[in-house]
């Protein structure tokens, strides 16, 4: 049940990975047409879905200085393309109690002393292959708000390209990553009906009625499920089941 | 790459249509849901359900049960070491508790091991995080708002999902500990997605009763994935070695596990682990590209696990289903196979074909979703071409605004609304062209709830077992099992070294024992096991490359 393969000859590119020359359909990622040209990956080659941050590439284009960057399995090939990639970057991670942790700025600046070694001049976030304003990520948090710093950092996947071109060495992904779980857990209210969940499964209050169903029948079993009550779409949060059930 | 002329003229029919099929909704009202019968019958469409795509095993613990061809290859496959070669005398490293593999399942494992005492090692073939869990967009169920729901609710949901044929203990497990599942991850400090007084955000899943999916934007699976990396990282008693498979599992003579033999991928070394207990967790299998099909899993998702375990005598259970993904990105091409998360229709989207008719309630279980649109395109005819000779049907995402406001799009699926940006395609302005895409392995290595499989000292979690879905899995029920499961895992291996492990001496008996298992059913000599990596060079530039300096698939 597959679909048609694509009968069609696709027009074939020029490009140089890692300097040398290679010849391969233009519609290919770099990712695909590497490994069309023969190269298979060990490192630098993850999800192939642009969420990983494995395959971070740098690359330039014939004839002009700029260094641009991008993700391999994202990035569509284009004609004289001269690329490399960057499996691996050596960025300096701080290492944590994470259950001591208080949501004060200053626990970041404590395990991150480089990150006033930033002197804001927005590489990181012209590198970014998500978008995200690093810079920004960074300021906010020297500014002590690590609410802003996690939302703008959400995006993130720690493929290491902003470090890579930081003139003050931060590893900025890690550092954001540590606000985002000083905002989870210390900051954002934690979820009340969830306390209460997990209390009332402990209490052993469903053990009886869970138990009911994994000793029925097949048919009963079916006729349960078929019959059961399906919360609607478009309802809000206060809606409520009319069967009372195990609950 | 934007839409072509082409595409561009068949969206004008799902935008006809598309105020009436907003209109519906907003009156409370859906395309009618299929009965039972109506989706049994409906099945026959799904490719599992295609005969001469699989065969009966020749050999090991599960010989005659008929899984696809892909599945096969790698069981009755050789080992990739001669186990006479091997000296087993020399241990490279020693740890408590061996996790092999470094997603959501062996990474919870770490985690909960490490916290139970145990010395731990991560052995995984990519980076640490590499994974099918970083890639799940959508969600992760849990009965957390017990006004209306609970454990009862999500056990009759994912067992009906499953087609009734999960194994009640596990399924039992997954709904009971999922709350606490969501409470440790709210503590580790993953950014769910709340209402401003805390309360957790919790929309429908395809096969849910209960508005019971808790999500973090549309990269939940990365931001528990990247979580629980985190923690593993401040845990001193927790080590990893990347680029370095598990090869072989190594047994003792008292047929518990020993430990096993890894491979460093660079610099082509084998090593003896020993280990007083092993956890399998090394996720899927959609590299395998079974029946063909393109596939949303990550790279190194080639069913290493179930053929380690399963040469060790480690049954498969549930292993002739897998899960073919309703929507993946059939454009543009280099998006290809890519995942578009359920949580698209969870908000709302319809399916529409060609004419921009609805064909199915967008909230089917998966595998009646998959059989609707492969129907619609094969049988009825009634798919939408794509330049590269595809086939797709169109998945109205710009509805979700209509519904619930401008901005929703861009702010609940950021992570595809910039992706397809990048193609200049505005998903919440123009609909997505999809295509069932191979997701995941539905069955897979048996164990009992406490992850044990019934080799001692051998525990498994995640993808790489069966049962816990049945022969369909729901959507959020994945991070789900490879969080409850992994933890489980984690723990029980921890006490397992305290109060079980013997020292014995090491042994691949049961490789040789295989072997002449293999030679007797005429296994060509070829074939070898684990894949380890795919292999997607060229045809033509493979025919060139003579030798093999050993990356990956073996050549």
């Amino acid at each position: 049940m597959t679909t048609k393969p694509n009968e069609k000859k696709p027009k074939m590119i020029p490009i140089f990975i890692m300097g040398k020359r290679f010849e391969v359909p233009e519609t290919l990622t770099i990712m695909k047409a590497m490994e069309y040209a023969g190269f298979k990956f060990i490192r630098g080659c993850g999800c192939r879905g642009g969420i990983c941050g494995a395959c971070a590439t740098v690359y330039r284009k014939a004839g002009d200085y700029k260094l641009l960057s991008g993700l391999a399995c994202q990035t569509v090939v284009e004609p004289n393309m001269y690329l490399a990639q960057i499996p691996f970057y050596p960025a300096n991670r701080a290492t944590f109690d994470f259950s001591q942790m208080t949501p004060a700025p200053e626990e970041i600046f404590k395990l991150y002393p480089e990150i006033f070694r930033c002197v804001a001049c927005n590489s990181c976030t012209k590198v970014c292959p998500m978008d995200v304003d690093v810079m920004d990520v960074i300021a906010n948090l020297k500014r002590g708000d690590i609410t802003r710093a996690a939302e703008l950092s959400f995006s993130c996947i720690q493929c290491g390209l902003c470090a890579s071109r930081c003139m003050g060495e931060l590893p900025q992904y890690h550092i954001a990553q540590l606000a985002r779980r000083i905002y989870g857990s210390l900051i954002a209210p934690r979820a009340k009906h969830l306390e209460e969940a997990v209390k009332t499964i402990a209490s052993g209050k469903y053990e009886d009625c869970v138990r009911e169903l994994m000793n029925l029948d097949e048919a009963t079993l079916r006729k349960i499920y078929q019959e059961q009550e399906m919360e609607p779409e478009m309802t809000g949060e206060e809606w409520a089941p009319k069967d009372k059930k195990c609950l | 790459m934007p839409y072509t002329p082409e595409l561009k003229e068949s969206i004008k029919a799902v935008e006809r249509t598309r105020p009436e099929r907003v209109a519906l909704k907003k009156r409370g009202g859906e395309f009618p849901m299929m009965s039972l019968a109506e989706r049994e019958a409906m099945l026959r469409y799904h490719p599992d359900y295609k005969e001469e795509g699989r065969r009966a095993l020749l050999v090991g613990p599960s010989k005659g049960y008929r899984v696809a061809h892909e599945f096969a290859d790698i069981l009755e496959a050789w080992s990739r070491v001669k186990p006479e070669a091997v000296d087993l005398s020399t241990v490279a490293i020693e740890t408590d508790v061996l996790v092999i593999g470094g997603g959501g399942a062996g990474t919870s494992a770490a985690i909960l091991a490490a916290e139970n005492g145990a010395k731990v090692l991560i052995a995984t073939k990519l980076r640490h995080g590499d994974a099918n869990t970083m890639m799940a967009e959508g969600g992760i169920q849990a009965a957390t708002k017990i006004d209306k729901d609970s454990p009862y609710y999500h056990y009759l949901d994912a067992m009906g999902g499953g087609h009734f044929r999960g194994d009640p203990d596990l399924v039992y497990t997954l709904a009971m500990e999922a709350p606490l599942v969501i409470a440790w991850l709210e503590k580790l400090g993953m950014m769910f997605d709340k209402f401003p007084d805390g309360r957790m955000k919790s929309i429908h899943g395809g096969g849910t009763s209960r508005k019971r999916m808790h999500s973090a934007g549309d990269i939940t699976g990365a931001e528990i994935m990247r979580t629980i990396r985190d923690e593993a990282r401040n845990k001193s008693n927790i080590s990893v070695i990347e680029y370095s498979p598990i090869v072989e599992l190594i047994l003792n003579e008292h047929g518990q596990c020993y430990g096993a033999l890894m491979y460093n991928l660079e610099t082509e070394e084998y090593f003896i682990v020993k280990a007083h207990a092993t956890i399998l967790a090394t996720g899927g299998s959609g590299r395998l590209h079974i029946q063909g099909f393109m596939t949303t899993n990550h790279y190194g998702a080639t069913a290493d696990g179930l053929a380690l375990g399963y040469r060790a005598g480690v049954p498969v259970t549930l292993l002739h289903t897998v899960q073919y993904h309703p929507t993946g990105a059939v454009y543009p091409e280099q998006a290809e196979g890519l995942l578009i998360t359920e949580k698209f229709r969870g908000a709302g989207a319809n399916l529409v074909n060609i004419n921009g008719q609805q064909f199915v309630n967008e909230r089917e279980p998966r595998d009646i979703e998959s059989s609707c649109c492969i129907r619609e395109c094969l049988e009825r005819g009634l798919g939408i071409p794509t330049p590269a000779g595809k086939v797709g049907i169109w998945l109205d995402s710009p509805m979700i605004d209509m519904l619930s406001g401008e901005g929703t799009v861009q702010r609940e699926f950021p992570g595809k609304y910039i992706l397809f940006k990048r193609y200049d395609i505005d998903i919440s302005k123009e609909p997505m062209l999809i295509y069932p895409t191979l997701h995941y392995q539905n069955g897979g290595l048996k164990i009992k709830a406490t992850c044990e499989t019934n080799v001692p000292g051998l525990f498994a979690a995640g993808e790489v077992t069966g049962g816990v879905h049945g022969e369909n899995r729901l959507m959020g029920n994945s991070l789900l099992d490879v969080l409850v499961f992994g933890r489980i895992a984690g723990k029980n291996a921890a006490i397992y070294v305290k109060e079980k492990a013997q020292e014995g001496r090491p042994t691949l008996e049961h490789v040789v024992r295989f072997n002449k298992e293999l030679a007797e059913a005429g296994i060509p000599p070829e074939r070898v096991s684990p894949m380890l990596l795919p292999d997607y060079t060229d045809p033509e530039t493979r025919k060139r490359q003579l030798t093999s300096h050993y990356l990956g698939t073996l050549r």
